[in-house]
């Protein structure tokens, strides 16, 4: 079975798998920054944390698997 | 006869809007009967969304709709990350989320579990468990202060009765440590029912033939739990905590109606002081910008959880 064009062309790294992941990966970093309760600092970067985790989320579920 | 019907709904339709209908194309058509539904998203969901996002970079104060309204950039959100009572009002939430979430799906689906058993009367006790559910969480809420009371309520009654402590001594409400833990007993009491039926679902989806297999194989009971029924009852499961989750971060009735936030703010989830902020404090641009933040919290955990859920279902 032969594998769709865009597929083949599409870069290994740049799959949807893998950056699905690590976008996972990110927000779950983020979420646990916001609710822990032993550093402000962490707290204070949690937002944008979980945000570009959000964002790179979004964009990488519309990657080719 | 049916036909007869549509050429006289079809002949009944105005001369001038018959002719613009004739020229729209299905796809054309198909939007002109969803817009509607669209609209109205966009009116109440949509809009609302941006508008918050707008205010948030503002110093906007609702009780103060005429002052001129200046653009503070990130300095909201900058304010709110770095605020100490922001961060416990959030560890609160976590520990009250944590909680209601762990005894709920435990509690839930061993009690799906045993009413998925057919035994004598199992409707009728699965009608009995489902009723906290249905109640109202003003009156679950009200219900519940009396059974809390000290001097006369029946939960201090019964837990003196087994741990032999005096019942005026079992300060649920204004207790700083029992406090929380009022809170997460009721709601777990109320919820609890909610996660037993997604759960019974997911039970009452499992063919019979893979047990029988399973028993032909000799597999013994605990296998066949292990291998079968929490595998395949998984994305249930994970349905219910993702519903529940969500719901829990913005749990305000029950703590209003119990504590009020108190005693002192041990109990002051995140909704509560996004209220207090936004409609006592009136800084309406302070509170858009945390609740951006609760939103994000949230969109971002029920990203993480349909993933989870579609890689549970292709398995």
């Amino acid at each position: 079975m032969t594998r769709p064009a865009i597929s083949r062309k599409w870069p290994r790294w740049a799959r949807r798998g893998l950056l699905e992941n690590i976008a996972t990966a990110i927000i779950a970093i983020g979420f646990l920054m916001l609710f822990q309760p032993f550093a402000l600092a962490l707290y204070t970067y949690s937002f944008i944390t979980m945000l570009a985790g959000t964002v790179m989320f979004i964009i990488v579920s519309k990657f080719p698997e | 006869m049916l036909n007869r019907t549509a050429e006289n709904v079809a002949r009944a339709t105005p001369e001038p809007l018959a002719r613009k209908v004739r020229g729209i194309s299905d796809k054309g058509l198909a939007w002109l009967f969803i817009s509607p539904t669209i609209l109205l998203l966009l009116a109440i969901n949509i809009f609302p969304l941006f508008w918050a996002i707008y205010l948030s970079f503002t110093n906007f104060r609702a009780n103060r709709p005429n002052e001129v309204v200046k653009n503070l950039g990130l300095a909201n959100y900058q304010r709110i990350l770095g605020d100490q009572d922001i961060w416990i009002a959030m560890q609160t939430t976590a520990h009250f989320v944590f909680w209601t979430i762990l005894l709920q799906t435990l509690i839930g689906f061993t009690l799906a579990w045993l009413i998925d058993r057919k035994f004598r009367g199992h409707a009728f006790w699965t009608t009995i468990i489902l009723v906290p559910m249905m109640l109202s969480p003003a009156v679950v809420g009200n219900f519940w202060r009396f059974l809390y009371e000290p001097q006369i309520g029946l939960f201090s009654y019964a837990v003196s009765f087994v741990t032999r402590i005096p019942p005026t001594d079992i300060q649920m409400l204004s207790n700083v440590s029992l406090a929380p833990w009022s809170i997460i007993i009721v709601d777990t009491w109320m919820w609890t029912p909610y996660v037993m039926l997604i759960c019974l679902a997911g039970l009452r989806s499992i063919p019979e033939y893979i047990y029988e297999a399973a028993e032909v194989d000799r597999a013994s009971n605990w296998r066949q739990f292990w291998s079968i029924t929490l595998p395949m009852a998984l994305p249930f499961i994970m349905l219910a905590v993702l519903f529940r989750g969500i719901e829990n971060f913005k749990m305000f009735d029950m703590v209003t109606l119990l504590t009020g936030g108190g005693p002192g703010s041990t109990t002051e989830v995140a909704s509560i002081t996004l209220k207090r902020q936004a409609f006592e404090s009136w800084r309406t641009g302070y509170s858009s910008a945390f609740a951006i933040i609760l939103f994000v919290a949230v969109f971002g955990l029920a990203n993480i959880y349909v993933k989870a859920l579609n890689k549970v279902k292709q398995r």
